[in-house]
């Protein structure tokens, strides 16, 4: 990368938008009333960040540092704790298999996600009969309420009276308990998830297709590439900036994911399929008496986790911009 | 420059991975306390109503109720409709925030909770009149000698059977007294190609509710889970499952989903509350209903559903004399027959409970289960409840789905139980 470039790219972060420009110049000329007018228009985003971001996570790390009962709830005095919230969760039975479930939930249900959704935008970037059609339907998991589909796949996954069941039972292998077994019950929820995310991943990785130009493929068949070559030595390459985007977006999407589990299997059975969104959940709200402290503690580390991998997003971010 | 820009934004996908990611932050709240009812104190004002009955619209019988409770006190009526889940929460954070509701209906078990909280005022600040009620139900209103509410009715868990399974499979009801007899019977089910019985082992309270009678009916006791009693109770529904007397699907079953494999006319038996009765008229085959079996025979002791109304803490004592009023108007002796016949609960006081069997003869056999219920928060284990509560699911999922023996499950269980009860 040139000298040149990053001193441009610099320049465009600083004068970040027409109208900070714009204010400033007037500013020169004329009274300091143009400079209260930008602080005017600034002010909704900053009351809008402050109100539902700041304070919501102050809480929340407040939350995690107290010694929270129902009654210290009520009256407002529960004592300071430190850390004690975050000691009781990493000492818990429930926090090893929670953290493994959210990295395999993670991990997997990524993986396939973006190979299942990169071979369908390849599919459908060859424009055919009806493609756009099908490629619409291709959406529908991604517009139906998580609460439809989840219980959708929840219905299909039923032991004894499962869509899923009955058709491996055609085959002749015996019935699986998809949703009440713990060696599986993780599997099916990463199925459901899967499913769900492939939209996501077809959508944005097709329109990064349409961004390579129809020249360099025409150049590379000239050259007499495969169609394997074509695809590993021009599209992959060529959609490497998309592509590490829409992983690193599903990573954030998917660590979080809560309602498909919960709706799915409760995180049983007997924990087999809890992560540390249902874990949190189940801590704050599950039980007939709350923890809030514990619950918090565990919503944290999740957010410093999904904190963790935004960073880095932001760091790609920026190597992208300057190339 | 650079490095500055860099932290900015950073910060600002930050906090928006925040947002999306805590979700808690939800439950927490500003410190402001008692302005909400000021203006309501100052000219009388509506009378505020919280209930776990968001199925019942403005149109419903419930909802003319209350409003007619409020025209015989002279108020004006607002009710809001919670589901039973968030009602907890909503109740802790009005309290904490100072606008707690005028009365409030909960959901038993939680009365101990909010009570402990200093949610709920007694019955002595209240003046609400409890020496009708049968001494079974108030019990899990009660805590440290105290009172905090009014059961509104109650419900409780009994098994339904199918009666053209059983006489296809030769089987007799009444034969059924214990444990034994009863696994027999779901054995001759199975021989005749039909499914034994149904229940809710589900991973919340709901799962621990059904398991209870069981629990209980083997004679064990919720500060020792792990005795023989109660690992046989885990043993026993395991057993079931091993053997193909109830489905797998059990382990994931709300009462509502295992209601509709009973609905199905494939079950013989299922385990369900009384609120199942009217659709179970609506199943299209005969139907018969008996109670939980106790493990040597005798009824077992069933867990009691159904709601407490209580009156939260005000900062305006005098508006207790108008929710009194209300309250008594829902629960009092005269009234009570609308109110459990509206919520189709079984009534808290034998007075109305005779007038509702006269009235209702199939009602019998709940009332007769009802009268062995029991409180799941009694045995002065009020707020130690809900922490004995989630093991012991936790048990009988671990167990039902192999990955415990019910021996381990369950001492497993105890250790965590005593440790969060300590």
């Amino acid at each position: 990368m040139s000298l040149s470039t990053r001193t441009r790219a610099r320049d465009s972060g600083r004068t970040s938008g027409p109208g900070h420009r714009a204010a400033r110049t007037r500013g020169h000329r004329h009274s300091r009333s143009p400079q209260w007018t930008a602080w005017a228009f600034l002010t909704p985003v900053i009351a809008y960040l402050l109100i539902f971001y700041a304070y919501p996570l102050y809480r929340n790390v407040e939350l995690s540092l107290r010694d929270y009962t129902v009654r210290s709830f009520v009256q407002g005095d529960a004592p300071f704790a430190g850390f004690g919230n975050y000691a009781k969760v990493f000492a818990d039975a429930t926090f090893a298999p929670a953290l493994w479930h959210t990295i395999v939930f993670t991990l997997v249900s990524l993986a396939f996600q973006f190979t299942i959704g990169l071979a369908l935008a390849v599919f459908f970037a060859r424009n055919f009969r009806l493609s756009a059609t099908l490629r619409a339907l291709f959406l529908v998991p991604w517009l139906l309420p998580l609460i439809v589909s989840a219980s959708t796949w929840s219905w299909m996954l039923n032991s004894d009276s499962g869509v899923v069941n009955a058709v491996l039972g055609w085959i002749g292998i015996g019935p699986v308990n998809w949703l009440t077994s713990p060696e599986w019950s993780l599997w099916s929820v990463i199925i459901a998830n899967i499913w769900i995310g492939i939209p996501f991943n077809l959508v944005l990785l097709y329109s990064g297709l349409q961004a390579i130009p129809p020249a360099v493929y025409e150049a590379a068949a000239l050259d007499g590439a495969s169609g394997p070559q074509r695809f590993w030595r021009v599209t992959f390459p060529l959609l490497r900036p998309v592509s590490a985007i829409t992983i690193l977006l599903g990573l954030v999407y998917t660590l979080k994911v809560f309602d498909i589990i919960w709706i799915m299997t409760k995180g049983g059975p007997s924990g087999a399929s809890t992560t540390f969104a249902t874990w949190s959940y189940r801590l704050g709200f599950g039980n007939l008496v709350p923890s809030f402290g514990p619950g918090a503690a565990v919503g944290n580390l999740l957010i410093v986790m999904a904190l963790a991998f935004g960073l880095l997003y932001i760091r790609i971010q920026r190597r992208q911009a300057l190339t | 420059m650079g490095s500055a820009s860099r932290g900015r934004r950073a910060t600002g996908m930050g906090l928006a991975i925040l947002a999306a990611a805590g979700g808690l932050a939800a439950c927490s709240s500003s410190e402001g306390q008692g302005s909400a009812n000021a203006s309501q104190a100052a000219g009388g004002g509506p009378y505020t109503i919280w209930d776990p009955y968001p199925q019942f619209d403005k149109s419903s019988e419930w909802v003319k109720l209350l409003e007619d409770c409020g025209a015989q006190a002279g108020v004006r009526v607002e009710r809001t409709g919670y589901d039973t889940s968030d009602l907890t929460n909503k109740a802790l954070l009005a309290a904490q925030q100072g606008n707690s509701p005028d009365v409030l209906i909960v959901d038993n078990p939680v009365v101990s909770t909010l009570a402990e909280a200093g949610v709920l005022t007694t019955t002595e600040e209240n003046k609400l009149d409890v020496s009708a009620v049968a001494p079974n139900l108030l019990a899990a209103g009660q805590s440290g000698g105290k009172t905090y509410g009014v059961p509104i009715g109650a419900n409780t868990l009994a098994l339904y059977y199918n009666k053209d399974v059983l006489d296809e499979a030769g089987v007799k009801p009444g034969d059924i007294k214990d444990w034994a007899s009863l696994t027999a019977a779901l054995e001759k089910v199975k021989t005749a190609g039909k499914k034994g019985i149904t229940f809710s082992a589900i991973g919340t309270e709901e799962g621990s509710f059904q398991f209870l009678p069981w629990f209980w009916g083997s004679g064990a006791n919720l500060t020792k889970l792990d005795s023989p009693e109660g690992v046989a109770a885990v043993a026993l529904w395991t057993d079931w499952l091993k053997k193909g007397y109830a489905p797998n699907s059990v382990i994931n079953n709300t009462q509502t989903t295992s209601w509709q494999e009973f609905a199905s006319g494939e079950y013989a038996f299922a385990e369900n509350g009384t609120w199942q009765l009217a659709n179970a008229k609506k199943t299209g085959f005969p139907y018969g209903i008996i109670p939980i079996p106790g493990k040597d025979g005798g009824t077992a002791p069933a867990p009691t559903g159904g709601e407490f109304v209580s009156i939260p803490v005000q900062a305006d004592t005098g508006r207790y004399a108008t929710s009194q009023k209300l309250v008594t108007c829902l629960t009092a002796t005269e009234t009570s027959l609308t109110t459990t016949t509206t919520l189709s609960y079984i009534a808290p006081t034998e007075a109305v409970q005779a007038k509702q069997v006269a009235a209702n003869a199939e009602l019998r056999v709940w009332v007769d289960a009802v009268k062995a219920a029991k409180g799941r928060t009694s045995d002065d284990l009020g707020t130690k409840y809900p922490k004995i509560s989630e093991p012991m699911w936790g048990a009988v999922q671990a167990a039902l789905s192999g990955s415990k023996s019910p021996q381990e499950a369950m001492t497993a269980a105890q250790a965590a139980a005593a440790s969060a009860t300590r």
